[in-house]
Formats: C-alpha cells, structure tokens, sequence
C-alpha cells in the first residue's frame, strides 16, 4: 500500500506502470487520475495544504478500509500539494483486486473519501481574487452513498 | 511551551502558520492567541475547528505536555 503527499508533477501513466509490475494473481487493475480545473477563466492556480504526516495518516485508515472492504490486493493514493495549473493531475489512485467490480468500486470509494473529508485545505487563485474551496453538497451526498 | 500550527482560512487570518507559545492547556494556549489577536481568537472558536494535539484530534482538553504539537484544524476541504 503507498500513500504520499508530492509538491512536484507526477505522471499517471509511470505511476500505472509501476504499480502494475509482476503481478500474476491481479485480475484488475483500476486508476482515477483527478485534474486542475479551469472552470472557465475563474481557477489560475489552485493550492492545496496538508498536515504532513496527519493528512496522509488519515488517507492511510480509510485506505485499510477500502483494503479489507474490497478485498484488495494493493492500492496506491499520490496526491499534490502546493500550487498546481489547471490541466495538471492532482490525485492518482490505484486499486488491484482478483476481479474489475471491486478494483472500480474501491477506486470510487477512495475518491469519495479523499474529495469530501480527506485533511486538505484547498484555495483557489483566480482573476477575482483567492477563494477557499470547501466541498459541494454533491461531494457530501456521494460519500454518503457508502454509508450503512 | 508548545508548538502551533495553523492550516488554511486561520493561516490566512492570523498570518503566520506556526509560533511556540507557552501554556500547559489547550484552553490557555487559547487565550494566549486571543489576547495577541482577538480575530484569531474568534476564528479558532469558529464552527467545526478541530484541535489536534501530536498529529490526534482531541476532543477534550487533556492538558500539553512539554513540547506539544497543537494544530488547529478548521474544516477540511477535501483534495
């Protein structure tokens, strides 16, 4: 299992690469790879703030939970921090299972998580000024969905 | 002494991010902030702050040991 915070780019494609090597019993492999948003002219930069060693504590206990829930061989979760460009990938997640249901479901389970309640501040820099981004109702609601 | 951290909007407010202060409860670390910045003051008491003392979030008030870590936590924003 990898969890890390980097202030510099990755690129999703070596990190596939990577976490697919050697493995003969993994049936299914899924990745997420989340984007900076322009949002039409209104996002510049985006800037995202952890607690170094708290953020990725926490991401690490729900990715144990999605580990058992799922029954997952491995899982990966990179995600920026610092000042990132629209068009730059901010998260990757990884899951490995035996079969695709889970490796999809769990990938869509750890990004629930890590867009409504994971330890991050996030502000976005923009022509209008800097604006604290908190979650959407939507982002709530689909968190919700893995609930009970 | 203890360590303070402040992450996001409090940043913003009070201007720095991290400075020790001496107090040996999270309640007086408080009113240490607040006499130096009555905003400050307000904004940790603020809806949905968290305190987290040595990277846990503590609920109650345990008293800090020598060289605390106290974070101020205001609600989280997702990645």
């Amino acid at each position: 299992m990898t969890i890390a915070l980097q202030d510099t780019p990755f690129d999703p494609g070596v990190l596939l690469a990577f976490f697919s090597r050697g493995r003969t019993e993994t049936g299914a492999i899924v990745t997420f790879t989340g984007i900076a948003r322009a949002d039409g002219g209104k996002s510049e930069v985006l800037e995202l703030e952890a607690y170094p060693g708290f953020t990725e504590g926490e991401i690490r206990r729900i990715a144990e939970e999605a580990r058992v829930r799922f029954s997952l061989h491995d899982l990966m979760v990179i995600h920026r921090v610092g000042k990132i460009k629209p068009g730059a990938p901010i998260v990757f997640v990884a899951t490995a299972a035996g079969h695709r249901r889970e490796a999809f479901e769990a990938a869509d389970f750890l990004m629930d998580y890590l867009k409504s309640k994971a330890p991050f501040w996030k502000k976005e820099h923009g022509p209008a000024g800097e604006k604290w981004i908190e979650p959407t109702e939507r982002d709530h609601a689909d968190v919700a969905r893995w609930d009970g | 002494m203890a360590k303070v951290l402040l992450f996001g909007p409090l940043r913003d407010i009070a201007g720095w991010r991290e400075k020790d202060v001496r107090a040996n409860t999270v309640a007086e670390l408080k009113a240490a902030l607040t006499a130096e910045d009555a905003a400050l003051g307000a904004a940790l008491n603020g809806k949905g702050v968290q305190v987290a003392i040595d990277q846990r979030i503590m609920r109650n008030d345990t008293g800090l040991r020598a060289n605390a870590e106290v974070a101020f936590l205001p609600p989280m924003s997702g990645g």
